[in-house]
């Protein structure tokens, strides 16, 4: 097992890199750069632009050097723990990110136990019950979570709060909490006001996980072990639980993979409409500003946590699954 | 009891004998037995069906939209949907609207609608209404419906420059639906040669291909459209815009199609007639395009199809983020960026109405791609 921890962390490392270098082309491409932007507002204002402020600016920033250099710059002091500086916030990056960073995993994780907790008696009973009026119509709801846009949902959802509760459902908690130090009455809060983007994010997955859990148990359900097991009299639920459940419980925990990615593109645009202290509003407006760091390390980070929530969902599945340990590490 | 010999002579194929019918059935080619196996997917049909309309739509909008979609009726601004009736005291008199008094509301500067039973504005078909260009070349003014002489047409409501939404989300559909489809064309190029040379030579380049497909895959795709988006530059004409935008919704998506391109081949190319072709000296290209290609492209075109979805609702998304397309292009994300605001949304729910067609067009994506999906192995 350790071993194979530390072979599946070494594959990691040019799999970062190589996101840390897209992440910085990506945030290159706009032509300019955020001095151009603030120069440009400077004189809009009908302020003078003082070039001796800007020369120093520009090299305090790295701006004067080639591209590739800015890169190592960047990447060196990044493994530093030195994301750069975020123009717009007169901040550090880490500063600015850290606390979004962590209500975006919160909302991720809140939605992928939400997901699970649902698809998972969906999926069965769907399973169990083929082509009965309950599985037609559980498989209907799953396309309409599906085909409806997450932040359409959450548009729609805000509309009929306010039409029949007269309240506001945006943001991530009372406003009286927002930049208090973290508390107790803070965390409930959070709680409260989590549940409506944790729905709204979590639809699409959950048709997705429902129809996967469906056909994997369909499949199993027509082995000849379950079969057996019915024949030499297991009762229906126990032999159930006891085989084909945990062989189609894989997707579960192997999805997280393709699942990560999702939830973080729904959450990004969910947050925008809902107005949540999470990664998206900030992500918009500072790729709007060409605010550069800061962008380029939310696409990083957002990036990253891909990564590290697909390592983690390998080394579960591997402890849970012999074959994958001893297998060599195949992955999906 | 006696040996009993039958005196007709022996036919060989008695009991291989065909009906028609079935002859029929064993010597169709694959696309007609995809055909008819798709058929008998109600769902899908009907979906497909919807779509085609949809499409066909977008060739003719200027003639279906009552309104041209700049038109601006000052008067009206913000005006709730009209509701159609046939019937007016009793008397039956074709489909007409009532028509609108407005008054301004001083104390909160909101105009206010009350429909006028006493004015009965018959809708006209088959007429002369506001000019336009169609498809931006010939002048006309012929429409499928229009609003009564001097009255209203505002089936959907009016936005906050009096535009009729109704009529906007018809032009919308020609933007919103094409986009998907030069999108997937774009990824279905790269998937198909990409995944088709890390499929085909295998070994090292299978490898690489491999980790770069889960490089891009580990980027959370609504961040990287809203990064690359960001990078066009903004004074770049509205149709510059739009294939910009497509282009990049198509390099966003194509590791999916790779992924399914580079399986199929693996399998594929142990086959004997794959082998025979190689001996034979076809080149990569020939036993790729010509030997492989057609054994899976069925099978190719299902996962496109639902992937289309995907792009409808990415451009959806970064127009409602104002990241997308950019008025005066008119697509359903564009219209909803109207409705960002949700106090505006909560004073005039039918700014959310292009909701509609989007749901709905993505639902019969979905359905149809299932369809073909099934289809696409008709000896299952």
């Amino acid at each position: 097992m350790l071993g194979y921890i530390a072979r599946r962390i070494i594959v990691m490392i040019p799999t970062v890199l190589a996101i840390s270098a897209i992440s910085f082309i990506i945030i290159q491409l706009p032509p300019g750069d955020y001095l151009t932007t603030y120069i440009n507002e400077l004189q809009s204002r009908g302020e003078s632009v003082d070039p001796g402020r800007i020369e120093f600016l520009r090299q305090a920033y790295g701006l004067d050097k080639s591209n590739i250099e800015q890169y190592f710059f960047w990447l060196g002091n990044a493994l530093r723990g030195d994301f750069g500086y975020s123009f717009e916030y007169n901040l550090p990056v880490t500063a600015v990110v850290g606390d979004r960073m962590f209500l975006t995993v919160l909302v991720t994780f809140a939605t992928t136990i939400f997901i699970w907790i649902v698809s998972f008696p969906i999926g069965i009973y769907s399973a169990t019950h083929q082509y009965s009026i309950g599985d037609y119509s559980l498989t209907f709801l799953g396309f309409i979570g599906l085909a409806t846009p997450n932040f359409l949902l959450a548009l729609v959802l805000l509309y009929l709060a306010n039409v029949y509760f007269g309240t506001s459902i945006g943001g991530l908690m009372d406003p009286s909490y927002i930049d208090q130090p973290m508390s107790w009455g803070k965390f409930l809060s959070v709680l409260e006001h989590l549940w409506v983007p944790v729905i709204v994010i979590g639809t699409s997955g959950t048709a997705a996980m429902i129809r996967r859990l469906r056909a994997n148990l369909l499949d199993e359900l027509q082995k000849q072990y379950y079969v057996t097991a019915l024949a030499k009299g297991l009762p229906r639920r126990r032999a159930l639980f006891k085989y084909p459940l945990r062989m189609a419980l894989n997707p579960f925990i192997a999805d997280i993979g393709s699942l990560l990615p999702s939830l973080i593109s729904g959450a990004t645009i969910v947050s925008v409409v809902l107005n949540l202290p999470t990664t998206g509003p900030l992500l918009l407006s500072a790729l709007q500003s060409q605010d550069m760091y800061l962008a380029g390390s939310f696409v990083f980070w957002l990036a990253g946590l891909t990564v590290v929530g697909v390592l983690l969902s390998d080394l579960a599945l591997a402890a849970l699954d012999p074959r994958i340990r001893l297998g060599g590490g195949a992955m999906r | 009891m006696p040996h009993y010999v039958n005196s007709a002579d022996w036919d060989p194929y008695h009991s291989e004998a065909l009906t028609a019918k079935q002859e029929a059935y064993f010597l169709a080619p694959q696309w007609k037995l995809m055909w008819w196996k798709l058929r008998r997917h109600r769902l899908a049909v009907i979906a497909g069906l919807v779509l085609a309309l949809m499409y066909a739509s977008t060739l003719v909008s200027e003639v279906l939209a009552p309104y041209e979609q700049r038109t601006r009726n000052t008067q009206f601004i913000f005006a709730p949907p009209q509701t159609m009736h046939f019937f007016h005291d009793g008397d039956f008199v074709g489909p007409f609207v009532y028509g609108y008094d407005v008054t301004l509301n001083r104390e909160r500067m909101q105009w206010e609608y009350a429909e006028n039973t006493a004015k009965v504005d018959r809708i006209r078909f088959f007429c002369r209404g506001d000019p336009y260009e169609f498809w931006g070349m010939i002048e006309a003014d012929f429409h499928l419906i229009c609003p009564a002489e001097g009255g209203t047409l505002f089936l959907l409501g009016t936005d906050r420059l009096g535009r009729d939404i109704l009529s906007r989300m018809i032009y919308g559909a020609r933007i919103s639906l094409t986009v998907g489809l030069v999108g997937i064309i774009v990824s279905f190029a790269l998937g198909i040669v990409i995944g088709g040379l890390a499929g085909y030579y295998g070994g090292w380049v299978d490898n690489l291909i491999n980790r770069i497909i889960e490089i891009f895959q580990s980027f959370p795709q609504l961040p990287l459209w809203m990064a690359l988006s960001a990078a066009l530059p903004a004074n770049w004409s509205p149709l510059l815009i739009y294939f910009g935008i497509t282009i990049i919704l198509g390099l966003v998506e194509w590791t999916g199609l790779a992924r399914a391109v580079r399986s199929k081949l693996l399998a594929l190319r142990e086959e004997d007639f794959a082998t025979a072709a190689f001996l034979m000296g076809a080149s990569p290209r020939r036993v790729i395009f010509r030997h492989l290609m057609p054994s899976f492209m069925s099978h190719l075109i299902a996962s496109a199809t639902l992937s289309i979805p995907g792009m409808i609702l990415g451009e959806t998304a970064l127009s409602f983020l104002n990241l997308g397309l950019r008025p005066p292009i008119t697509s359903w994300g564009v219209l909803l960026n109207e409705a960002q605001d949700i106090n505006a949304v909560a004073l005039y729910p039918w700014l959310i109405f292009p909701v509609v067609p989007v749901i709905v067009v993505v639902l019969a994506f979905q359905f149809l791609g299932d369809g073909l999906r099934d289809a696409a192995d008709p000896y299952k």
